[in-house]
């Protein structure tokens, strides 16, 4: 039972992580209906701006401290939504018009443009890197189940960036707008809704989200380097399909259970070498048996 | 391609023969290289079939090509010590069909259920499963798990490769060039339509990907007696990767600019060697700067491609 417990704990830890991340891939996808392949990257850059704004931080604020740890995700998230930003601006805005598979595989080149100039020795190097600690480190033990700090930041960082996020896409214009241009994109233009911008703005929130789930991730794991993002990327992905791609809380539900079922696989003895493998098979059941995810809805293609 | 295509199919045969026959005059890392292309050209023309010509967005091709590669080298290790040398060809040969056989049974097996999927769905599915294909050689200790397969017998040389490209182009080229194959584009051209006439796309499109996956497996099979060393992470999502891009250079559904495309691309890496930390940068920015300028293909003359959105 304990055992049961504590990798549950752990499960949903990671799956907070790729929850923050599939919202990313959900909301571009409403959007722009295609696949930013180079999301995952964005999450990877989230990471290292954590580990280089981090000593900076420590110069006016202790080093782990609550107060320095939130001031490095909120400048990381910033530097992310300009970066995601600037990613739509150059690569996906001069294609906005072009078939599908043009952009996707634009995509793909701008994810492997990312992933080899970081990979440079100029940049941040192929070497994994340790990441420092941002808060002080400690575990909670209730009965055998232990809990660290590290995730209990990942809970209460990811409830109130959903909370945030559920707030800006619901309640605020700019929200509302997003909505309308996921809706009907022409019709939400002749409402006077300025596409280009509200489209910039999907890709730096998701961003933003992206990278919040990078340091959570480096937090929990220590280690970062530039190909980080590239499994977690592609599992984040799922969990958006599984969830219903284009559906917000589909994301944060198909996150969190793929981050659980990934996890006790990796506990069952025999199957913990297939634990790489999991998340796709889920994917293809999925798309076989209910390709529009958990919490979406059919529609059928007009002809 | 119609009226000549059986004397280019001899004819091409017939000089990589006898080129392979020479090879000893020539130094052997070209030699290498020039295996490599035919190698690449069997992969991208066989995807040519599947994303070009049908229209079917694959991302998986390297898992057909480890399945073939793995059932070849497996094939030739556990036979060959049994079998008096002068068979060795034979065995080759059965290996590598054996891989294709197996790659396409894989491709059927994948193509049945997904192929209902459009787009990039599609596409993701495909990664999906060449992803565990990779996974599951990495897991079998039958076949060598994370540390690869060793020792494979270096039996591809030019002529092999050579030959079998020749074969793939002839094969592809003739089958979309026959009444049977137009369906292929009918599918490719507007699904709902092609259904009115009377083609079944998703049939057609199984067909497209079981060729594609046969081909990519003979394409596995040279490779893995070429390097003589099987190893998973080379099959992964990026080897996938520059099998698409050699189509999409090439122009999709174009075969003679996707062999093009396929010689080019492997030349380019090695001529850029020398910048070895900025190859993979230029690679990327290309695929980004051809997706902008030239989304048809660099080879796509004449008739313009009129793209669905």
């Amino acid at each position: 039972m304990n055992e049961f417990l504590q990798q549950l704990i752990n499960g949903l830890a990671l799956g907070a992580i790729y929850a923050l991340i599939a919202l990313g891939y959900t909301m571009v996808y409403g959007v722009l209906r295609f696949i930013n392949f180079a999301h995952g990257d964005v999450f990877m850059l989230g990471a290292f701006a954590g580990y280089f704004l981090s000593p900076v931080v420590n110069r006016f604020l202790p080093p782990q401290s609550y107060l320095g740890g939130a001031l490095v995700l909120v400048l990381a998230m910033l530097i992310c939504a300009a970066l995601g930003m600037l990613i739509e601006f150059l690569a996906y805005r001069p294609l906005r018009n072009r078939p599908k598979l043009t952009v996707l595989i634009t995509a793909i080149g701008v994810s492997l443009f990312i992933e080899y100039t970081c990979q440079h020795k100029a940049v941040f190097g192929a070497a994994p890197r340790n990441f420092p600690d941002l808060i002080p480190a400690s575990n909670w033990h209730f009965g055998g189940v232990v809990l660290s700090s590290n995730q209990v930041i990942v809970f209460v960082t990811t409830l109130l960036l959903l909370g945030a996020l559920r707030f800006i896409v619901q309640r605020t214009k700019v929200g509302t707008a997003m909505r309308a241009v996921a809706f009907n994109e022409q019709a939400a233009a002749l409402m006077g809704v300025n596409i280009n911008s509200i489209i910039s703005f999907t890709f730096g929130l998701g961003s933003a989200l992206a990278a919040a789930g990078g340091i959570l991730f480096a937090m929990n794991y220590a280690s970062i380097d530039p190909l980080m993002g590239v499994q977690t990327g592609l599992k984040a992905f799922i969990a958006a399909v599984f969830g219903g791609i284009g559906n917000l809380p589909g994301a944060a539900l198909g996150g969190l259970i793929l981050g659980v079922v990934e996890t006790f696989a990796g506990g069952i003895p025999g199957l913990s070498n297939y634990r790489d493998g999991i998340a796709f098979a889920i994917l293809i059941l999925v798309l076989l048996f209910r390709p529009a995810g958990l919490l979406g809805k059919m529609q059928a293609e007009k002809v | 391609m119609h009226t000549g295509a059986k004397q280019f199919l001899l004819l091409a045969i017939i000089a990589s023969v006898a080129v392979s026959l020479c090879s000893h005059w020539f130094n052997r890392y070209y030699l290498g290289v020039a295996i490599d292309i035919g190698i690449n050209i069997i992969l991208a023309v066989s995807l040519n079939l599947i994303n070009g010509h049908t229209g079917q967005f694959s991302l998986g091709h390297a898992g057909f090509m480890a399945v073939g590669g793995y059932s070849a080298a497996k094939f030739a290790l556990v036979l060959q010590p049994h079998l008096p040398p002068w068979m060795q060809p034979l065995l080759f040969v059965a290996g590598l069909f054996l891989g294709g056989i197996m790659a396409a049974l894989t491709g059927l097996a994948v193509g049945v259920p997904t192929l209902r999927l459009r787009g990039d769905y599609l596409a993701i599915v495909t990664l999906g499963f060449g992803e565990i294909i990779r996974v599951i050689f990495q897991t079998t200790e039958a076949f060598g798990a994370a540390t690869g397969l060793t020792g494979i017998p270096n039996w591809t040389n030019f002529g092999w490769a050579w030959s079998f490209a020749a074969l793939t182009v002839f094969v592809i080229a003739s089958l979309v060039n026959s009444t049977y194959g137009r369906g292929f584009i009918a599918v490719h051209d507007d699904e709902v339509a092609a259904g009115a006439s009377g083609i079944n796309p998703v049939r057609y499109k199984v067909t497209a990907f079981v060729i594609g996956a046969f081909f990519a497996g003979i394409a596995g099979g040279l490779y893995a007696h070429h390097k003589q060393f099987l190893s998973p992470t080379g099959f992964d999502f990026m080897r996938s990767i520059d099998i698409v891009v050699m189509v999409i250079l090439g122009g999709m559904g174009r075969t003679a600019g996707v062999v093009i495309a396929a010689v080019i691309l492997t030349v380019l890496p090695e001529a850029l060697r020398g910048f070895a930390d900025y190859r993979m940068i230029i690679y990327s920015l290309l695929i980004i700067v051809l997706m902008m300028a030239r989304p048809q293909g660099l080879f796509a003359f004449g008739k313009s491609v009129q793209n669905k959105a």
